[in-house]
């Protein structure tokens, strides 16, 4: 009898390749990032030190709070954007009827596309001298209808707020679904017999019941609109002006446009800092832990 | 009753197909577009194609596409391979392992979920840098590779937990060893989780674009997300070209999407839903 069969356990040894690629690529730039916040680096030449230098320029620099605040504004209008229409239409696309089914498969299309091709694809179609518009008012002499919606600053935010929401709405729609296919129907039948209406079942059975969903979708869409960067880099590059430079791009300017990779870690920590305490706060506010409860069927 | 039934549903209707509108109508001009000459395209019907041509694919073709569709396909097999063989391992040492190591090992990953790439992207740049790993293919196998496998490992130690212990305790007892029973009895049951998880890291490694964008510079370790960006910048104001080169990167996806929709959307959301 060898001392290893009565080992019950694994070798936690078969984690180690797993383990080892992500702590090169994902734990070890985490610890990196604190690092170079407090270098200057260029990208090319070794760090230097550089003490609290960019810290104290990141308390000052107004271009990158103005991002901040448009990250904010753009995390809250994306969340009340997102979110009514994704559960309404998620709820919609649940039915199995047949016309459904077929909505919904052409509902989840965007889904199909890279955020590239969809920043691209909507470029063009909103270009103001080659895009869909322009091609429309020409034919139809409207001169008078605005043409150009993303170089006007007040309108650009709005309409990446727009784009976001046709590339990662048909992503909630499609967790809605799955969480109203999965409310029994006999609730349903029972308040039938009670003679509750349509409206009445959605706002007492299938909104309490998606309560899940609602906040798994919600932790989505306001840690992940934290990160936008690839559509938003793509269609306006953060402009006119500074009308759509989210914290994202002030970071990836600064680092790899300005070679001021110090400062853009300094930004990457406040990044990772507000990622990481809006997914525990909102974990905390709202009795979540989906994480453990994933098995059981939450 | 009955009346009010059939009044909402045709609410609901009615705004479906509003929504049908939105979705549909840019992917129909993004088509449409593609197929027309570049002369003219701005003054012709915007709704029907006069004449129809596939000659801005064929440019599209001869400007590097097709190398660019090798080194993205090069990108997303080796990533769908590294994810699914590491994290399986991975998640079988978690399931079958005992004491704080596989626990704790277990937490790590999960802490990893919270990472935000982009984030991380400059000291990436500098490890790739410091690994002599720039501007080539493995720059972006391998961080892609990282980030999808905390997700990954979460879905198949969900996956495995439910696979009940007497069946290794059976294989075990007939003198297999752990190699064994991961390869010839975790590996047959994970079907299912194992396919969830490498659809999304395929998709992962097809669509992104940080990674491309910030770890390759020349032509030969260019893939498709990236190519689409600089497309745009080389064409210029030939729209059809550049919407040609959008339709033909999403076609492997669209056709993965005809032959298996339900497994293609449960990798998408791969995780979040069940």
């Amino acid at each position: 009898m060898r001392a290893d069969n009565k080992k019950k356990g694994a070798s936690p040894l078969l984690a180690l390749p797993a383990l080892s690629l992500f702590a090169v690529f994902a734990l070890l730039p985490m610890l990196g990032v604190i690092v170079l916040s407090f270098t200057y680096y260029d990208g090319i030449s070794a760090p230097r030190s550089a003490g609290l230098a960019n810290w104290s320029r990141f308390l000052h620099d107004s271009t990158t709070h103005h991002a901040i605040w448009l990250s904010l504004e753009i995390m809250v209008l994306s969340w009340l954007f997102q979110t009514p229409l994704a559960l309404l239409l998620g709820v919609f696309v649940s039915g199995r009827q047949r016309y459904r089914a077929v909505l919904a498969a052409a509902y989840f299309v965007p889904l199909l596309f890279s955020a590239a091709a969809i920043a691209i694809t909507w470029k063009n179609l909103l270009d103001p001298n080659f895009g869909l518009l322009a091609n429309l008012t020409h034919r139809l002499h409207a001169g008078w209808f605005p043409t150009d919606w993303l170089g006007n600053p007040g309108l650009a935010l709005y309409m990446m707020i727009f784009l976001i929401a046709w590339q990662f709405i048909p992503f909630h729609m499609l967790l809605y679904q799955a969480g109203a296919r999965q409310i029994p129907l006999s609730i349903y039948e029972a308040a039938e017999i009670d003679g509750a209406g349509r409206v009445r079942q959605f706002l007492h059975i299938t909104l309490p019941l998606l309560k899940n969903t609602i906040v798994t979708s919600s932790m989505l869409i306001i840690v992940g609109s934290l990160t936008y960067f690839d559509l938003i880099f793509i269609v306006t590059g953060g402009g006119p002006g500074f009308a759509t430079r989210i914290l994202p791009l002030d970071m990836y300017i600064n680092g790899f446009q300005g070679s001021d990779m110090g400062y853009a870690s300094a930004i990457s920590v406040v990044l990772v800092a507000a990622a990481l305490g809006l997914s525990m706060l909102l974990i905390r506010v709202t009795g979540f832990g989906r994480f453990r409860s994933a098995h059981e069927g939450a | 009753m009955v009346r009010r039934l059939l009044h909402l549903n045709v609410l609901g209707a009615l705004a479906g197909l509003v929504w049908l509108a939105i979705v549909a109508l840019p992917v129909y001009w993004m088509v449409i577009t593609s197929l027309r000459h570049q002369g003219g395209f701005l003054t012709q019907d915007p709704v029907v194609p006069s004449k129809p041509t596939i000659g801005q694919y064929q440019r599209v073709i001869h400007v590097g596409f097709l190398s660019y569709l090798r080194n993205s396909s090069v990108v997303t097999l080796s990533v769908v391979l590294l994810v699914l063989v590491f994290s399986l391992m991975a998640a079988y040492a978690i399931v079958r392992g005992e004491g704080w190591i596989a626990s704790g090992t277990f937490r790590l990953f999960l802490l990893g979920l919270a990472i935000p790439l982009q984030a991380a992207i400059i000291p990436i740049f500098f490890i790739v840098i410091k690994l002599h790993l720039y501007d080539t293919l493995p720059a972006l196998i391998f961080p892609t590779a990282a980030f999808s496998i905390p997700i990954s490992v979460l879905i198949l130690v969900n996956f495995l937990r439910d696979v009940p212990a007497e069946l290794f305790e059976a294989m075990k007892i007939d003198g297999a060893s752990e190699w064994r029973m991961l390869w010839r009895l975790a590996t047959p049951l994970s079907r299912p989780a194992l396919l969830t998880v490498g659809i999304f890291a395929a998709l992962q490694a097809w669509n992104g674009f940080l990674f491309p964008l910030v770890l390759t510079q020349s032509t030969g370790t260019r893939v498709l997300p990236f190519a689409l960006y600089d497309f745009q910048t080389q064409f210029g104001i030939n729209v059809p070209a550049v919407l040609a080169a959008v339709v033909l990167t999403t076609l492997p996806v669209f056709v993965l999407y005809l032959i298996g929709r339900r497994q293609l959307l449960s990798g998408m959301t791969a995780g979040f839903s069940r």
